[in-house]
């Protein structure tokens, strides 16, 4: 079954004057048709303004379609009675580690989520512990987050999702704020979940090289879904993506250069390593 | 200088203190409190100190911590005393321009000056030995009673925790907004008060703009991991009483006794007095 499935989603921001009239209509979301399967590593690409963070809001019921729908581990998003099972069904992570984290220490953060579901407190310590371990963080449980690096905060925030238990976990630029080595080490911890834990991953991001690793990537401009696919396929147009202002990979950059130059390399090279192999291949 | 206010700041070791339930302390200080205005000679003034004492050594917080909190009320301490001094009508003692000092308004400068200055070190041992967190469960859960009326006592508690969460981080932005106005030419030290006053409007409004955006933000993250409201909510640290709790009790219990009996020490009291005015005063 599905876990996301959203059908012709239109969301339109619309601002109002005093007396209420409409006085301009962005269309954020403009006919998305987006389905995610469970257990599934999905990227969703896009630049600034693309509508990625409406869609991600969407998925957690903080924002309503105004056309289409969408079903959140079977449930309608619209449905009001299953408001917090959806929310507990899909936990979303945000850009700004410092806004997302409620307690004052690591693991009294991690237990605010599981706390407001009513779980019993002998279990909150269980899932608290087990999704500190998840994200690499068990050693840091009684510090300050205010003491930690931006990139050991995205952790903590993934960790107080997972102590939810949702199917779903989704993540809107965790990244954007981050240094390289802390992006490094929170896109390990994500891509670990997926790998370990089978968790359903929907990364949301503008930075290519994270999701090189995805099963499936979808490309937003607009508002709009306009590539998407595996990330060889979607990658292997080069010239597609760079109208989209997106930043091609390294490898993959120089691979297509390459191949425009006449060394015949295969489309859609995504590391460095593949990039070496097929070179040798060639000579 | 915003570094300097002690409330709210939590100082981490390892002591019975600390390890007390916030109730215990919660009610310790306020019950500590009513007991600096029971005193009506000097040996309850010094129970009081050698309570507090006895309370600060056994916290193992450094007495400089402690007495930090004071600086912030300086001037608030000195007014007391100064108007005190001046204002109290009673037998002369001094008398110059048109100020007259009494021997009654030393008496009551003195006792405001030691009231105050307990109570702000009572309060201050409370916050530097209960986490903030620990404290307004203590507070949630001490005023729990007030539920039945309806009182939000969950929510209240919970946005008394977010806000103490986001004072070092809104203090550091304040720095960082500061900075970046410095560098721009702004210029904090120059000036009267108005002139000063008018020199934090470029950081005031950055930072209520940041501040509202950071609440926004937070509001849809706590939404996100389904908070919704304080009622149904369980608790990963529950707030249980243990024996210690029960001895600190007793221990409160006693000192509170003992304060109600002595302080009520009248012939003590005149003899103290007496001896206080004729050989201190003189
Ligand atoms: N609260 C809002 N009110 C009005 N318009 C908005 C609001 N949030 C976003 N938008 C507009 O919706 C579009 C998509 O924004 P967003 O989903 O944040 O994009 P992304 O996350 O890809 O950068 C943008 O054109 C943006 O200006
Ligand atoms: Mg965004």
């Amino acid at each position: 079954m599905d876990i996301v499935k959203a059908e012709n989603v239109v969301f339109e921001y619309i601002r109002r004057d005093e007396e209420g009239n409409p006085t301009d209509v962005t269309t954020a979301l403009d006919h998305v048709s987006i389905d995610v399967r469970q257990g599934e590593f999905i990227g969703i690409l896009g630049h600034n303004g693309s509508g990625k963070s409406t869609f991600a809001k969407h998925l957690n019921a903080i924002l309503y379609p105004t056309e289409g729908t969408i079903y959140v581990g079977g449930m309608n998003t619209k449905d009001d009675d299953k408001l917090w099972d959806v929310r507990s069904c899909a936990g979303m992570v945000f850009q700004n580690p410092d806004n997302q984290i409620i307690g004052q220490v690591v693991e009294e953060d991690v237990g605010f989520g599981p706390e407001n579901l009513g779980v019993p407190t002998k279990e909150i310590w269980e899932r608290v512990e087990e999704s500190l371990r998840a994200v690499g963080m068990l050693e840091y449980r009684k510090k300050s987050p205010n003491k930690l690096s931006g990139g050991q905060k995205q952790r903590v925030s993934i960790a107080g999702v997972l102590a939810m238990h949702p199917k779903c976990i989704v993540l809107d630029e965790p990244t954007a704020m981050l240094d390289p080595s802390g992006r490094k080490e929170v896109v390990r911890a994500i891509r670990g979940l997926n790998d370990v834990e089978k968790m359903t991953v929907i990364l949301i991001t503008h930075y290519m090289d994270e999701v090189v690793h995805a099963d499936r990537i979808f490309v937003m401009d607009k508002g709009r879904v306009v590539m998407q696919g595996t990330p060889k396929e979607v990658f292997s147009d080069v010239p597609t993506l760079e109208k989209l202002r997106l930043d091609v990979p390294g490898p993959t950059r120089i691979a297509w250069e390459l191949k425009k130059k006449g060394l015949p390399l295969p489309d859609g090279i995504l590391t460095a390593e593949e990039l070496v192999k097929e070179i040798e291949k060639c000579r | 200088m915003i570094r300097d206010i002690t409330i709210g700041q939590y100082y981490q070791t390892e002591s019975p203190v600390h390890r007390l339930d916030p109730r215990v302390k919660l009610l310790g200080t306020l019950l500590f409190i009513i007991t600096l205005f029971l005193y009506k000679n000097p040996a309850g003034y010094a129970l009081g100190i050698v309570f507090l004492l006895a309370v600060i050594k056994t916290s193992r917080v450094p007495i400089r911590f402690i007495t930090k909190g004071l600086k912030g009320i300086l001037v608030v301490l000195l007014l007391t005393v100064i108007i005190n001094l001046f204002l109290t009508p009673g037998t002369e003692l001094v008398s110059f321009w048109k100020f007259t000092i009494t021997y009654e308004g030393i008496g009551v400068a003195l006792t405001m000056l030691f009231r105050l200055t307990m109570l702000i070190m009572g309060s201050s041992i409370v916050t530097l030995t209960t986490t903030p967190n620990n404290l307004t469960d203590g507070l949630e859960k001490g005023l729990g009673f007030l539920k039945i009326f309806r009182g939000p006592v969950g929510d209240v508690a919970m946005m008394m925790s977010i806000a103490l969460r986001f004072i070092p981080i809104l203090m550091e932005e304040t720095d960082r907004i500061m900075k970046a106005q410095l560098a721009r030419g702004a210029d904090f030290e120059s000036g009267n008060i108005v002139k000063k006053a008018k020199a934090l409007v470029p950081v005031l409004v950055p930072l209520f703009v940041s501040a509202f955006r950071r609440a926004g933000d937070l509001a849809m993250a706590m939404e996100a991991r389904c908070y919704r409201g304080g009622d149904g909510r369980t608790k990963m640290k529950p707030l249980i009483y243990k024996k210690r709790d029960a001895i600190a009790y007793i221990i409160l219990f006693s000192f509170v006794i003992l304060s109600v009996w002595i302080g009520r020490w009248q012939v003590i009291s005149e003899f103290f007095n007496s001896l206080y005015l004729r050989f201190i005063l003189k």
